[in-house]
């Protein structure tokens, strides 16, 4: 069976925030005197106590009585994950502008703080060289194993966010790791990359330059003041140089010509400090437009020279801003003439980190692992939870990606090999973050749903002292999270669609849905399959219960019966009602000793059972479980049962060998949409 | 505001298929004074040919005899006019013979900001009244044009401005011995031993142009006639003296350049042994590397003790190897060894050319080679210059540009 798991290391080396009051705890000196706390901490640091001690800020000795919330925040909680821990460090590395130097900061603090003594071990063997190498592991892993991890910018592109899908082949692209200056690294292989070449305008030349220009000495700050600016009011334009002209020439009069041409002085001009007539939200403006353009253009400069298509970008400095992405994307497509794509990444702070921890829980467990991005934890698009200490929570509208919490698999998933077209492929049948309708729809769903869904949760831990409590926090940060959504669609990430699924799969709120005793019209079903039998099927089942016992066994007993194999895939992992591979195991056994026909198919392998690897009412058939996905090599036929796997995903979804999708409509609003009625029946049959 | 990057446009291929630096001697000759204008960004380049074999009995036959001498006389005899005009003695070239004259090429600029200066000059010398056109080239002959027209009623004959600049310097080259030259004995640690040299422009194609003004474009030429801006950037000249102004406060190009010579830029920039205590070999990375452009400057302390001239020379070696760099890929991706670098952002600035020259051969492991042209900003005017005695004033090319340089 597969097993879901949060990646929570040996010895639990997850802390979050402050690395110097955690790195305090975790070394277990956080009761002790300042001196010794900062000593033991630098001691710990190695040679690069000096950089990194410039951006501490210790916290006092916690005093419980009187600071009890502060203290409880600095508590390892049980659940913390590794992502919360690299979220900080990445915050404070971000924050303090090393750069290149990250990375290892980075990996010393995990050194540094982690308690599990083998693991230590290990990680202090990963030298410096390895950075690349962990970067580089931690991109390839994000690209194959999260959905919707890269995404095309399109400014005032409906939607603004255009998620790529993951393809088998991530194979060859240029990624720029954009830090205090930027690398830039050809990835032909999971295990081949060389650097090609690199900037020194970056990152750290956005904020160097900012700090000398404006007032804002942080990474963030810079951000929020170039958001605000001008650049025309620095930068010299095509219309500055050509006059009223340039409208005859068909050019427009906001091309850049010169970055900060204007501030240079003229006679006119006779003295008093120059940066002072100038805004300095315009002067950051100016500053990320020239670096972002310049990054851009040598991305394309790179990528064209290797015969590039897909050019990823990792570090700091992008933080999600729009800004950054347009101008990054602008300069790509123009000098690239449309032919080379600049991707961004929602974890580009996380490859080095992400890298580096799996590299390590590699080499303590040889067994390959699959991951999966876990979407309760995960923050998507936005920043779920700002950490709470002093200036780290001005973070705020950048930065956005700061939460990813993944799930261990185990066994690897990999795309369904009869999928007709797997660059291509859609789970999805809406896509929600174009379908205004159907989102609205979904989110007004949600919305009426809460109370209920909270009661029902509350009902259901009788014992719970708590429970109250925790259901009006899930009610607070559920309705705030719709609120995100309605007021920017395009956050309607992977996360949330597949939350949308499960809602309207199991008629939670559908406004007309109808209970899910529709589920037994199916009973006097009695499927017949005509024409030259298949040689193996592969049935998709939904729901436990009624469903799998008279809907699905009797079509299988009639494929049976035609000589037909039959591997029945059921989820990995539970999912609502749905039925989990192990319980199929138990009712398998059941129905063996009913059923001679099916006794026999089992006993002679006619018929199998196999779990999907999924652990969700809908099926995505790029992440199924690899052994099924052998056996699916020799299917000629797939079916494809309810609505989740049926309709929500994998209706427009088409295959190199017969399939059929079957599903009753249990709602009405989708049904209506489908052009049927409430509790239709759809059987779509393709080959 | 639309906050999207613009660029000048002129990816548009283009090949010049106009009659460079040929003149027809079979075309009349203008009448004098003969000018070139290029009006860029920042600075405003003209190019003035004084003849000096005036037949005093054919001159006499000009009507406004007067007025011409006053004009040679005021451009000759000064080396600056008004407070910012300024003529680069040292780049006259003597005895110089076109369209079948003999004289004095004069290369004069001044601040595009002081035109209004220069139209007084002319309307106070009465230019108009020996000529209704000025060749010109540049942005600003869009801009000036209404301006010319209504302060002294002359019209500015607009030419394409790359297609000025390529014909101006193959003009040059092939008329003056040792124009192109390029640095040898490069070594960043002493550049002092660097020394010029000449080199035998013949023959120089393919090779790339990347001419630095305010912003900076980047053509392949091919032959003569076939050149084509294939990348630019933004990046130039007008960013080095802008941020230096903002940065150090200084006044003048040359005021940034003096503060640059006497800055070190270690001080500001984050260098790879800075990171690695080292050299980054495992990809070849030198200590000495720039591997963030003003990285330490995010620290209180080192901004502190930063000096004004540490930060100019830092925005110098930030913008060259910006420069550099660009140009080196576009040489690459077009299978190019040669690079001509002009523009005035080269003028008095061997610190960049040697910095230039040094990153092409590094980077290259010697492969690319940078060149330089002793008229590094004037070629544009000279260009146009070419245009007003290589065309019969019926047959001026009233073709729009396809390509623009800032």
């Amino acid at each position: 069976m597969a097993t879901q798991f949060q990646i929570i290391p040996p010895g639990k080396f997850s802390f979050k925030g402050n690395i110097g009051k955690n790195g305090s705890r975790d070394l277990n000196i956080g009761e002790k005197p300042q001196s010794v706390r900062i000593n033991t901490l630098i001691y710990c640091m190695g040679d690069r106590e000096e950089e990194f001690f410039n951006c501490f800020e210790f916290p006092p000795a916690p005093v419980p009585q009187e600071k009890e919330e502060e203290a409880v925040d600095w508590k390892q909680r049980e659940g913390e994950t590794v992502d919360e821990y690299i979220t900080g460090l990445y915050l404070l590395a971000g924050h303090c502008n090393y750069g290149n130097l990250k990375e290892e900061l980075i990996r010393d603090c995990i050194v540094v703080g982690i308690r599990d003594k083998k693991l230590q071990r290990k990680l202090q063997l990963i030298e410096k060289e390895d950075e690349m190498a962990c970067l580089i592991k931690g991109c390839n892993f994000l690209l194959k194993n999260i959905p919707d991890e890269a995404f095309a910018f399109v400014r005032h592109g409906n939607p603004e966010y255009q998620f790529q899908t993951s393809e088998p082949n991530i194979f060859p692209y240029l990624l720029l790791n954009v830090g205090s200056g930027v690398s830039i690294v050809k990835v032909e292989s999971e295990d081949k990359y060389e650097r090609i070449g690199g900037t020194a305008m970056g990152g750290g030349t956005f904020l160097g330059l900012g700090s000398l220009l404006t007032n804002a000495k942080e990474f963030d700050d810079l951000l929020n003041l170039a958001v605000k600016g001008d650049h025309r009011n620095v930068d010299m334009l095509v219309k500055d140089i050509y006059g009223g002209a340039y409208s005859a020439l068909g050019l427009p009069g906001d091309l850049l010509a010169s970055s900060f041409g204007k501030t240079v002085r003229n006679s006119k001009q006779a003295t008093g400090e120059a940066a002072h007539i100038y805004a300095e939200e315009d002067i950051a403006k100016s500053l990320l437009h020239m670096i972002s353009n310049d990054i851009g253009q040598i991305a394309c400069l790179y990528a064209n020279l290797h015969g590039l298509k897909k050019c990823y970008f990792g570090g700091y400095f992008i933080r999600g801003q729009p800004v950054t992405m347009s101008t990054i994307t602008f300069a790509m497509n123009y000098w690239s003439k449309g032919e080379v794509q600049g991707l961004f990444l929602r974890h580009e702070g996380y490859l080095g980190a992400i890298g580096a921890f799996l590299k390590g829980a590699e080499e303590d467990d040889t067994v390959k692992y699959q991951w999966g991005e876990n979407y309760a934890g995960s923050s998507g698009l936005t920043c779920s939870s700002p950490p709470p200490y002093g200036k780290f929570a001005t973070r705020g509208r950048s930065g956005t990606f700061d939460m990813l919490e993944l799930d261990r698999l185990d066994h690897p998933l990999v795309h369904l090999p009869k999928l007709r077209d797997p660059g291509h492929y859609h789970a999805d049948t809406v896509d929600l973050t174009k379908d205004t309708e159907a989102r609205i729809y979904w989110l007004d769903c949600f919305e009426e749903a809460i109370d209920r869904v909270a009661k029902c949760a509350v009902k259901s831990q009788p014992n719970s002292e708590d429970s109250q409590e925790r259901a009006q926090q899930f009610i607070i940060k559920y309705r705030k999270r719709l609120q995100e959504l309605r007021e920017q669609p395009f956050k309607v990430a992977h996360p949330v669609r597949k939350s949308v699924k499960v809602s309207c799969v199991f008629g939670i709120s559908g406004k007309s849905s109808a209970t899910d005793t529709s589920c037994t019209k199916t009973s006097s079903r009695s499927p017949m399959v005509e024409g030259q039998p298949h040689k193996l099927a592969i049935i998709f089942v939904d729901n436990s219960g009624a469903d799998v016992i008279l809907g699905v066994f009797p079509l299988v007993k009639e494929l049976l019966n035609r000589g037909t194999e039959v591997i029945l895939s059921a989820n990995s992992g539970p999912a609502l009602n749905d039925i989990t591979h192990n319980e199929l195991r138990i009712v398998i056994k059941r129905v063996t000793e009913l059923d001679s026909d099916i006794c026999l198919a089992v006993d002679e392998n006619r018929l199998t059972l196999l779990e999907s690897g999924s652990a969700s009412p809908c099926l995505d058939l790029s992440r199924v479980d690899q052994e099924l996905a052998e056996q699916c090599r020799k299917a000629d036929l797939l079916i494809f049962e309810g609505m989740g796997r049926a309709v929500h995903t994998n209706l427009e979804a088409s295959f190199t060998c017969e399939s059929l999708k079957l599903a009753v409509l249990k709602n009405k609003w989708l049904a209506n949409r489908l052009g049927g009625e409430a509790f239709s029946v759809m059987f779509k049959y393709e080959r | 505001m639309d906050s999207k990057p613009k660029f000048i446009n002129g990816n548009t291929p283009t090949t010049g298929s106009e009659n460079g630096s040929d003149i027809d001697s079979d075309i009349a000759a203008p009448p004098m004074p003969w000018f070139g204008l290029d009006i860029g960004g920042t600075l405003t380049k003209l190019v003035y040919f004084e003849p000096t074999d005036i037949n005093t009995a054919e001159e006499e036959g000009y009507k406004e005899v007067e007025t011409l001498r006053t004009i040679r006389h005021y451009l000759t005899s000064n080396t600056a006019y008004g407070k910012t005009g300024i003529r680069d003695v040292h780049l006259t070239i003597k005895q110089f013979e076109i369209h079948q004259r003999v004289g004095n090429l004069h290369f004069i600029r001044f601040p595009t900001n002081d035109m209004h200066i220069f139209l007084q000059m002319v309307e106070a010398k009465k230019l108009s009244s020996l000529a209704d056109t000025i060749c010109s080239t540049g942005g600003g002959a869009f801009k000036f044009e209404q301006e010319f027209k209504d302060v002294v009623n002359m019209r500015l004959e607009k030419y394409d401005e790359l297609n000025c600049l390529i014909s101006g310097i193959h003009y040059i080259d092939s008329k003056i011995p040792n124009e192109c030259y390029y640095w040898s004995n490069l070594d960043p640690f002493n550049s002092e031993a660097c020394e010029k040299v000449p080199f035998d422009f013949r023959d120089p194609y393919p090779y790339l142009v990347v001419n630095i003004g305010s912003g900076v474009s980047i053509l392949t030429v091919h032959s003569r006639h076939k050149f084509q801006r294939v990348s630019g950037t933004s990046l130039g000249g007008g960013t080095f003296l802008g941020l230096c102004c903002l940065l150090t406060g200084c006044q003048t190009f040359e005021e940034a350049i003096e503060m640059a010579a006497s800055g070190d830029s270690t001080k500001v920039d984050k260098l790879v042994r800075d990171i690695y205590g080292g050299d980054y070999a495992r990809f070849g990375l030198p200590g000495s590397t720039v591997a963030s452009s003003f990285g330490h400057m995010n620290i209180s302390e080192k901004r502190d003790a930063a000096t004004k001239n540490d930060l100019a020379r830092s925005t110098l070696v930030t913008i060259t190897n910006n420069i550099g760099s660009i140009a080196r890929m576009c040489a690459l991706n077009h299978g190019i060894e040669r690079i001509v670098f002009v523009g005035n952002f080269l003028r008095v600035n061997p610190i960049a050319m040697k910095l230039l020259s040094y990153a092409m051969e590094y980077w290259s492991k010697g492969a690319l080679k940078a060149l330089f042209l002793e008229h590094e900003g004037y070629f544009g005017a000279v260009g146009a210059l070419m245009k007003l005695i290589s065309t019969k004033s019926d047959q001026k090319d009233k073709s729009e540009p396809s390509q623009f340089e800032v």
